[in-house]
């Protein structure tokens, strides 16, 4: 059989390379974080679960909380946002990404492995400033007024807490078949979110819950910034808690992702 | 610098109980084009997939480029182009996004709009992937092979779920890799597109090669001519072998199919038509032909390529 020539000689003459890591590192983090915001579950789960609970948490009187409300609920809404999207959604996104094989295809390209997740880390951080950004207006809208000695304290657990989560969304998402990473990290997030210390401080948990959520990384986080936000001072537990989360998560995710 | 691109030798690699390739050998000699051909489950993913270096062998040497796979994996990613089975894509990323991602990562990639634009991508381009058609999304794949320019490419199965146009664009498209000095290694269980595109064929079958060399050795080599036509299952055979000359067999190797070798000439065809007119049949499709690669494959395995 013969071919008509349509390409011309020297088309695809090979001059094969690797890209400029920083371009690498960049196109794949825009691509994660565009689709992540493109993604309507996603949004639900990272924007309007937390914008909601604000809201209602701020306004309606369901759970003992001191005045202002607002003030108190900030901060555990804010370590909500973490939660979902460097956690749940990464861990959801991780698994199906996975089934469709994009990590593979990833891979089979110049882009370091370990590029790989830190692409997908650095696009949960930008999603979670976007959080941030959304819900402090939000929060201001609705009279928040945090204490600005305890800003720097909140960004430093911001950072960490994310690192901690991602690396739990990594171990789940990227170990698990998509069908069980599915439900399982939505059950983990309702699990926490009610008896983690994210929504119920843990000086009202049952006694043994409440020790169990000072080590959580959603107890952690958000009583971490209840401290800083409220009182202005730095956590260095709860710091230390999300640091020891973070390195052990990240080590055994390390040893268990799979590319498919 | 290797004079092959790729160079297997006694590859063996299991999952479970499953021996998926079994003691494999092949070569592909820089800038060639290689048919890995057999049916589903024949272990030609699994044998890519160890020339990728996503899976590591049990037993057996592979070197790409002259490289191990599976230790020099990150030296290797830039130079070799690789379309996986089933595409490989975030199912919400828009066609010239996934393009231009993967032309990030090569240091010289070709222009994303005009690889659309010849793979025919041009109006899809702002689509998601999960809403492409399965042909559009394995021309997508393809072009994430190609992007980088490199300088061996493997397309596992790349014109599957295509329809005869995209599937020629795709032929065409590796016949000018190989001419701009590309090695290719590609799958595929369409026999039709390996004597089309190869240079050189390896059929294999539970693993193992049974067939080696190009498709004109591969459907020459120890046959003649041969007849074949279709007429009513299970005619007895005996009077027709008799009254063919001595050199010639006849055989019905599946039901309602005939077969005639040793030499056809026209008192052969003849001497059939008259058989069948006895058994008031007419032979049906009756046609004379060298063998194809399907009638290799059907001879080493006792198997259709397809099953």
């Amino acid at each position: 059989m013969t071919l008509s020539p349509r390409f011309a000689p020297g088309t695809f003459s090979p001059s094969p390379g690797r890209g400029p890591l920083p371009r690498m590192l960049l196109a794949q983090t825009r691509t994660e974080f565009v689709l992540t915001l493109r993604n309507g579950e996603q949004l639900l789960l990272t924007m309007l679960i937390p914008l909601g609970m604000l809201i209602g948490l701020t306004l309606l009187d369901v759970l003992p909380l001191a005045e202002p409300r607002v003030d108190h609920v900030t901060p555990r809404i804010l370590a909500l946002a973490v939660m979902s999207t460097a956690f749940t959604g990464q861990a959801i996104a991780l698994g199906f990404d996975r089934r469709y094989g994009v990590l593979k295809r990833l891979a089979a390209t110049a882009l370091p492995h370990w590029s790989l997740v830190t692409g997908r880390m650095l696009s949960v951080l930008g999603v979670v400033v976007v959080q941030l950004v959304v819900i402090g207006a939000v929060a201001a809208a609705l009279g928040w007024r945090p204490d600005p000695t305890g800003l720097v304290p909140a960004a430093m657990l911001v950072l960490v807490g994310t690192a901690a989560f991602g690396a739990l969304g990594l171990l789940l998402g990227g170990a698990l078949r998509a069908e069980v990473v599915l439900p399982l990290a939505n059950m983990v997030w309702l699990l926490l979110v009610v008896a983690g210390g994210i929504v119920l401080s843990v000086d009202i948990l049952p006694g043994p819950l409440a020790t169990l959520a000072v080590a959580l990384p959603s107890g952690a986080l958000a009583e971490g910034l209840t401290a800083a936000l409220v009182g202005g001072t730095a956590s260095w537990s709860a710091l230390a808690v999300l640091a020891a989360w973070a390195a052990a998560a990240g080590l055994l995710a390390a040893r268990t992702l799979r590319l498919s | 610098m290797s004079p092959l691109a790729v160079q297997i030798c006694g590859l063996v690699r299991s999952f479970g109980a499953t021996r998926a390739v079994d003691g494999l050998d092949l070569e592909l000699p820089r800038e060639r084009v290689l048919a890995l051909l057999g049916p589903n489950g024949a272990g030609k993913t699994t044998t890519v997939e160890v020339c990728e270096g996503f899976l590591r062998p049990d037993a057996g040497t592979v070197r790409v480029l002259g490289r191990d796979p599976g230790t020099d994996a990150g030296a290797l990613r830039p130079r070799v182009g690789v379309m996986p089975q089933g595409g490989g894509a975030y199912p919400g990323v828009r066609a010239a996004e996934m393009l231009e991602l993967v032309a990030a990562c090569a240091a010289r990639p070709l222009p994303v709009g005009w690889l659309l634009d010849v793979l025919g991508l041009t109006s899809v381009s702002r689509v998601p992937y999960k809403r492409l058609s399965g042909g559009q999304q394995q021309r997508l794949a393809l072009a994430c092979a190609l992007v980088g320019r490199p300088e061996l490419v493997f397309l596992d199965e790349p014109t599957a779920g295509m329809d005869p146009q995209a599937r020629r664009l795709v032929w065409e498209l590796v016949t000018a890799l190989r001419a701009d000095g590309v090695s290719v290694l590609l799958t595929t269980h369409l026999m039709e597109e390996a004597e089309a595109l190869a240079d050189r064929v390896v059929i294999v079958d539970h693993g193992r090669v049974v067939a080696d060399g190009s498709p004109a050795e591969l459907t020459t080599a120890g046959a003649e001519q041969q007849l074949r036509f279709g007429a009513r299952p299970g005619m007895e055979l005996a009077p027709l072998v008799a009254a063919l000359p001595e050199h010639c067999r006849a055989s019905e190797p599946k039901p309602g199919s005939y077969l005639v070798e040793g030499g056809v000439d026209p008192q052969v065809v003849a001497t059939v038509t008259a058989w069948c007119a006895q058994h008031g049949v007419l032979a049906d499709d009756l046609r004379i032909a060298r063998r194809s690669l399907e009638d290799v494959f059907l001879d080493l395995t006792g198997r259709e390529l397809r099953s």
